[in-house]
């Protein structure tokens, strides 16, 4: 049985299979309602991540099945020691998948080496997410039309951004990319990014401080946030927080079908007022997480 | 060259970048030996100007698999009678167990100590290892 730990496990054949499931559980949603009757998803949340468990267990819900699990290791075994190995074997016995959220970079895959049944990555310290970026990825699909052929802003903190590490590995696959990073310099894209993702698979990218310089250009613009607790100096901070920030003002010279995301939550990078422009995407890409994880459930549970 | 007695059954370990035999004597823990053993340092070498050269007077089990990280110009001659019967080139292995440890402090091997520390060569070229589980670049 096959697990998620890392985008890459998935070839592009099959996130385009994904992609397609995904799309026809939205547009006829009561032919999947029963399609995991008898299933259990065990989410086994080792640190809190509401957002992310509760889409895990609102898309089992939805395809009939029952889910069980922890959500902080406060209230697992791992506060009384157990190893990760011991707690999947304890837990295998009970469910049919997992889902799993664990602040150390690893623990997923070690999980999957410890089971037979398949293991989802929900996120593993600053390391993967492979579940958003589906997510992310179901969202361009579907404003875009296509995963090819397009340029991508990633705007804010790329340094920790795990978020924009992982969609940019999973972006490096397609045709036609363009990518422009926009960040202060203290928070640019790691150097491996750039060699061991972009320059190796011959993507085109540009790196800039200006987000108004480049906001033109843009078919997409993934937002991110930009912590105060990320920066030298308080001065830098005050003198560069403000242009990433989203408004309506910046959006005036963006192209009329830009598509703006951000993987949530959010405090202050984009204005609330942007919420009502149509080319506001972050709460499409939330619903569209739901249903991109319901099409992974139904793939590694082998559910025809 | 200095000449030591040829062995009758063991191993030689030849084509040593000179000056890294003592590391690679700790490495696969030839103090636990009580065979004959000897280092020879700088001998003259056609290919490398100079090299090492370790000889063990017993026929043991090699972690090819280190030997190849540390050095994959190394030769490895094993003598049976004292007769060379395979003489082997090693290569930097693609999986890496045991041998160097992951010091990302983020990573599941940092708290769970019965984990075994395994790498991954993801860039042969540049001879780069990065660890199975935080895909951390070996820095050793």
């Amino acid at each position: 049985m096959r697990s998620l730990i890392n985008i890459l496990d998935l070839s592009t054949g099959e996130i385009e299979e994904l992609i397609q499931v995904a799309n026809d559980i939205i547009k006829n949603p009561k032919a999947y309602s029963d399609k995991c009757r008898g299933k259990k998803l065990a989410t086994l949340f080792f640190e809190p991540s509401t957002r992310t468990r509760l889409s895990f267990e609102a898309a089992m819900y939805e395809l009939g099945g029952n889910v069980l699990g922890f959500s902080e290791a406060m209230s697992s075994s791992a506060a009384k020691g157990e190893s990760v190995a011991d707690t999947i074997k304890t837990v295998s016995c009970y469910a049919d998948i997992i889902a799993m959220r664990h602040p150390k970079e690893g623990a997923p895959l070690v999980a999957s080496m410890n089971t037979e049944i398949p293991i989802i990555n929900a996120g593993d310290g600053g390391h993967n997410h492979p579940t958003q970026t589906l997510a992310d990825l179901l969202t361009i699909y579907r404003e875009k039309g296509s995963l090819n052929n397009f340029t991508i802003g990633f705007c804010g903190d790329l340094k920790f951004g795990r978020t924009v590490h992982s969609l940019i590995a999973a972006l490096s696959r397609y045709e036609g990319i363009k990518v422009v990073l926009v960040s202060p310099k203290e928070l640019r894209i790691p150097n491996y990014v750039k060699t061991e993702l972009l320059e190796k698979n011959k993507i085109e990218f540009t790196e800039t401080t200006e987000l108004e310089e480049v906001i033109s250009e843009l078919d997409i613009l993934y937002m991110t946030r930009v912590q105060r607790e990320r920066f030298f100096s308080e001065e830098e901070y005050l003198r560069l927080k403000d242009s990433y920030i989203l408004n309506e003002e910046k959006l005036i010279n963006a192209k009329k079908d830009l598509a703006v995301m951000h993987p949530l939550p959010r405090v202050n990078e984009i204005s609330v007022s942007v919420d009502n422009d149509d080319r506001a995407c972050y709460f499409k890409q939330v619903l569209n997480g739901k249903y991109i994880r319901m099409a992974l459930m139904l793939k590694l549970l082998e559910v025809e | 060259m200095m000449n030591i007695d040829p062995i009758k059954n063991g191993i030689v370990i030849d084509h040593i970048k000179a000056g890294k035999s003592m590391e690679l004597y700790h490495y696969l823990n030839l103090e636990n030996l009580d065979c004959s053993i000897a280092i020879i340092k700088n001998a003259p070498s056609k290919k490398l100007g100079k090299k090492d050269i370790i000889k063990i007077d017993a026929a043991i089990n090699i972690d090819l698999d280190v030997l190849g990280y540390i050095d994959p110009d190394i030769t490895i001659d094993t003598i049976k009678d004292g007769v060379l019967v395979d003489k082997r080139h090693l290569e930097l292995p693609e999986i890496l167990t045991g041998v160097i440890k992951c010091k990302n402090p983020r990573c599941i091997t940092s708290t769970e100590q019965e984990l075994a520390h395994t790498f991954k060569l993801t860039d042969r070229e540049n001879r780069v290892y990065r660890c199975i589980y935080c895909e951390a670049e070996s820095n050793e």
